[in-house]
């Protein structure tokens, strides 16, 4: 039976382990919290919180396959999962809000996104890297341009609203009644203020919701890039993932031993477009709303560039991390910046600093120090740690001379 | 990969492709439109051409000798026109109606001001934040990424997050009238401007000590150091060339504009980015030519076809990379 | 040729390293090199493909920081010095690319070396009549000059200024035979100005005709050291240290004229 269970996690995890026990646990706590999500966590907030942490561990995720795996920087990934939540919006909005609509929605979504992948594949891989980085940022804002100019279609600036099916919306009820739910956050922060009366607060904890549409469209989205997830797993430890790691190591060698590097990179650049483009559309169908600031602005770039590395690049497990972390304090450390603003009063000129809308500066100033001081991100040192512990324990000295 | 040192002449043994662009450009364009209005149109792309080189040689320079990639230099150009900005406005206050000829000169102490502060942040950005990266290029592309967030957003922590009008002094208003045609006064300097930087750098590049190490520095560092030389240094002079420069474009992009905003710089790196990889990078006379290139059909696009405008510029880009990756003037190897 | 008495002869070596170690990534390149190079001297270095000669010459140059040992020149220790300050205490290095500047003119290439500028006249003729084809080339772009015209640039970019130290790369790679004689000639007459030169060579011809003095290395590490004289009278130890022989009479080695006179040498 044992044995079963480990060929079986071994087969989902592609033999990806988190090879650290610290690791195993933050991840298999994220995994759970999310699987029950619904259950654990009230109101809207909550739900728009959990929901783009599930979308954003695929987005970024996808942007690792790039950066960790190739070592080279894009700027269009927004435009990927643009073109995702564009082609879902624009379709709904044309064909109705019908289950089909979404199927092509989708399918129009990853045909462009396959074209835009190749289409920056073939003009920027011929040459050296770096070109790679100009040419998606020059292509990315070009696309946010087209975009606005084509607003009788895309809603311009404005963007768009959406209607979804029925069975994803807040009036469909998948259980008539209400169903239980138990609410950690305000059950730890109570007991942490008020220790003496935990029973009451255990009591007061619990709450009641309707299994709705909304629930359901969480679950879907759930499970989408939860197999999303493991499929990216899949695929950058299999052969492909191994040439790509051989590329990133010295690509001389590869083309020597007769790997095309310019074949493996397209592969690589056109699947991680396809899942952001997936991730995009979920967005869609998660928000009802597209708009180029929620999808393509260079803000989310640069959020997803932060996750990553924080998180650790070339480990998609730093994406689950590096989302948590990243969209938990987004959606609070902004109203704690609220807080100190207000206190701080207008006069001070420094007061400016802690405006919430500057919570961009602190975030470039916290992605500078993580590029000097976490370079291999969260999931990279708790490896390295778990590593230099297993080499100890096994009482090997480092070779100095190797 | 190594040397793809193309020389014109192979590629077309009889006919230099670049006058040939050039050409085609301004004829095809001529034929298109009534002879005045091309006039108009030709220095307008003129000299919005002249405003991008000055912006982009610091960066086309910095990329071709140090190669780095430096996604921060569009930040610099933004600071450059607040800070120019600040300078002539409160000037401007101060030494009220002392007449038009004293408020077009005090349009040089704001570009004086706005090149040495930065200058100044330019070496401190070299130092603080690209020196401890310097080789690795993701690092670095993300450091400088990072580090024009943090610009941006200090600019509207000290200016505010909303736009400054900055109108341009009396004198530069309006245009001069020959032969029925319309030329813009303030067109006229910029171009007079860019072609002065333009014909300084060449001179420091060609006839002096520094130049020569510039240029060495371009194709091979190491031996430049091998010789003698702390190429460390030439790096962080170009670096701090390249900010200023940054700077006093932004001013002179303000100035056009007559209104600046903090994401002025953003929205201007990615024009930056395409005429250094039209030009070539690491040539101030590939710079130069592309910058013209990119300003004159994106001029004659909003006339002829407005629709395709802002398109006009990423198509050459596409176009330079399917023919000519190397760009206009190749010095780097592809 | 043969000066050995001058290493004993002589008071200090101008250059010495003494167990020195490099490291490039995993690989430990150099495990503990010993040599002396004294004033007014021409050393060559010998040994297969990949023993270290060449990251040798380069960790002197502070190209590759060396992990253990010291270097000292000139009576001071440099191991931790720059590169550009290694270069300023007068040595020259010239590396196996040459390093010449292609875009930049022979006369360009000529100036940048001389760092007390402007180029001292009398210098420069002297050196022309060593290079005479430089002269012809002034103007020209020194990416269009042939291999052979670059290893003469690169030389005389060394000598642009007089050093106490040559370091050269391999400057026979590639050169035409009549060349290797202007080579020859050149880098005597550098060392008759008083200046050594440190050089690594596979041209075992060249070898023979300049070198005073010989260290063959193999594995990072020096293996033998001695007088040219001393290597060439020895057959046995020319077998041994390198897989073949000099052949002072046709002034080729025997790897050269092929397996004939191999054959008649071992009889």
């Amino acid at each position: 039976m044992i044995k079963f269970l480990k060929n079986a996690l071994h087969n989902l995890l592609s033999a990806s382990y988190p090879q650290s026990k610290m690791l195993a646990a933050l991840l298999l706590l994220v995994a759970v919290a999310l699987s029950f999500a619904p259950f654990l966590f009230q109101g809207t907030v909550a739900y728009n919180t959990y929901t783009k942490i599930c979308i954003f561990i695929v987005l970024v995720a996808s942007y690792d396959m790039l950066i960790g795996y190739t070592r080279i920087v894009s700027f269009a990934h927004t435009m990927f999962y643009g073109i995702g939540a564009y082609a879902m919006a624009i379709t709904l909005k044309q064909l109705g809000p019908q289950w089909s609509s979404v199927m092509v929605g989708l399918s129009l979504g990853l045909i462009v996104a396959l074209l835009a992948a190749l289409l920056i594949a073939v003009f920027s891989l011929r040459v050296q890297a770096v070109f790679f980085s100009m040419v998606t940022l020059a292509i990315a804002s070009a696309f946010a341009i087209l975009i606005s100019k084509l607003y009788t279609i895309t809603g311009g600036e404005d963007g768009m609203i959406i209607r979804t099916p029925q069975e994803i919306g807040p009036a469909f009820k998948l259980v008539a009644e209400k169903v239980l739910g138990f609410d950690v956050i305000q059950f730890i922060a109570a007991a942490s203020i008020d220790p003496s009366n935990v029973e009451r607060h255990f009591e007061a904890a619990f709450f009641k919701f309707y299994f709705n549409g909304k629930t359901v469209l969480y679950y879907g989205i759930f499970t989408l890039s939860t197999l999303l997830f493991l499929l990216m797993l899949r695929w950058m430890n299999s052969p492909f993932g191994r040439v790509l790691q051989a590329i990133r190591e010295n690509e001389f060698r590869a083309q020597a031993l007769g790997f095309s590097t310019v074949y493996y990179r397209t592969l690589n650049v056109c699947l991680s477009a396809l899942v952001a483009a997936t991730a995009g559309a979920m967005t869609a169908l998660q928000l009802k709303y597209v708009s180029p600031d929620v999808t393509l602005s260079f803000t989310i770039m640069v959020n997803i560039l932060l996750m990553v590395v924080i998180g650790g690049m070339g480990t998609l497990y730093g994406a689950v991390l590096g989302v948590s972390l990243f969209v938990l304090a987004e959606t609070y450390l902004q109203d704690l910046m609220a807080v100190v603003y207000s206190k701080l009063g207008e006069d001070f000129v420094w007061a400016g600093l802690f405006n919430p809308d500057r919570w961009l500066l602190w975030l470039g100033v916290l992605f500078i120090l993580s590029v000097y001081f976490i370079p291999r991100g969260i999931v990279g040192e708790l490896r390295y740690r778990a590593e230099g512990r297993r080499i100890k324990a096994a009482g090997l000295v480092k070779d100095d001379q190797l | 990969m190594k040397g793809n040192l193309i020389n014109s002449q192979l590629l077309l043994p009889c006919i230099k492709p670049i006058p040939l662009l050039f050409l085609a450009v301004f004829g095809l364009s001529l034929l298109a439109m009534p002879a005045a209005t091309w006039v108009t149109i030709s220095i307008a792309g003129l000299s919005m051409g002249a405003m991008l080189f000055v912006m982009s040689s610091g960066m086309t320079l910095i990329f071709g000798l140090m190669g780095i990639l430096n996604m921060a230099h569009g930040a610099f150009i933004t600071l450059g026109a607040f800070i120019g900005a600040s300078v002539f406005i409160s000037l401007r206050s101060v030494g009220d109606g002392l007449g038009e000829l004293a408020d077009l000169a005090l349009l040089l102490p704001a570009i004086l001001v706005s090149s040495l502060v930065c200058a100044l942040l330019g070496y401190l950005f070299e130092r603080l934040i690209i020196r401890p990266v310097y080789g690795d290029h993701l690092k670095q592309i993300l450091v400088t990424v990072g580090g024009a967030i943090v610009i941006e957003q200090l600019i509207q922590v000290f200016w505010g997050p909303n736009e400054i009008p900055l109108p341009r002094p009396e004198m530069l208003r309006g245009s001069f009238i020959i032969a029925d045609i319309a030329i813009q006064k303030y067109r006229i300097l910029a171009v007079l401007i860019g072609l002065a930087v333009y014909w300084s750098m060449l001179r420091v590049i060609n006839h002096t000590r520094i130049g020569l190490l510039i240029r060495a520095g371009v194709e091979n560092p190491e031996m430049v150091e091998a010789l003698g030389y702390r190429i460390g240094l030439v790096f962080v002079l170009v670096f701090i060339a390249g900010a200023a420069l940054a700077g006093v474009g932004g001013v002179m992009w303000g100035l056009y504009d007559e209104m600046i905003t903090a994401q002025l710089g953003e929205q201007l790196l990615v024009q930056v980015i395409i005429v250094i990889i039209v030009g070539g990078l690491g040539s101030i006379q590939g710079c130069m030519l592309a910058a013209l290139l990119v300003g004159l059909l994106s001029s004659y696009m909003s006339y002829l076809l407005p629709a395709l405008a802002p398109f006009s510029s990423i198509g050459l880009m596409l176009a330079v990379l399917m023919w000519r990756p190397q760009g206009l003037i190749p010095i780097m190897k592809t | 040729m043969a000066q050995e008495n001058r290493r004993e002869s002589a008071a200090k070596p101008l250059l010495s390293l003494s167990g020195v170690h490099t490291h490039i990534g995993h690989y430990h390149i150099l495990a503990g090199v010993d040599l002396q190079v004294y004033p007014a001297e021409i050393v060559v270095l010998l040994g297969r493909n990949g023993v270290g000669k060449s990251t040798t010459l380069r960790t002197i140059m502070h190209l590759w920081q060396a992990s253990k040992g010291n270097i000292c020149f000139d009576g001071s220790d440099i191991t931790k010095l720059s590169t550009s300050q290694v270069a300023r205490r007068s040595i020259a290095y010239v590396p196996e690319d040459m390093g010449v500047f292609s875009k930049l003119t022979v006369q360009e290439n000529m100036h940048l070396a001389a760092r007390e500028a402007p180029l001292n006249s009398e210098r420069l003729d002297w050196i022309l009549t060593l290079f005479p084809t430089l002269q012809k080339y002034w103007q020209l772009e020194a990416g269009n000059l042939s291999g052979g015209q670059k290893q003469m640039l690169a030389i005389a970019r060394a000598i642009v200024e007089p050093r106490k130290l040559l370091i050269i790369d391999e400057p026979s790679k590639g050169l035409a035979p009549a060349m290797i004689n202007q080579l020859i000639s050149a880098l005597q007459k550098i060392q008759q100005e008083n200046s050594s030169i440190l050089l690594v060579e596979q041209n075992l011809h060249l070898a023979q005709r300049l070198a005073d003095h010989v260290y063959v290395m193999d594995e990072g590490r020096v293996v033998h050291s001695g007088a040219m004289s001393h290597l060439l009278e020895n057959k046995r130890l020319q077998q041994q240290l390198l897989g073949l022989y000099f052949d002072p009479l046709t002034q080729h080695s025997a790897e050269e004229n092929g397996q004939s006179t191999a054959a008649l040498q071992s009889s």
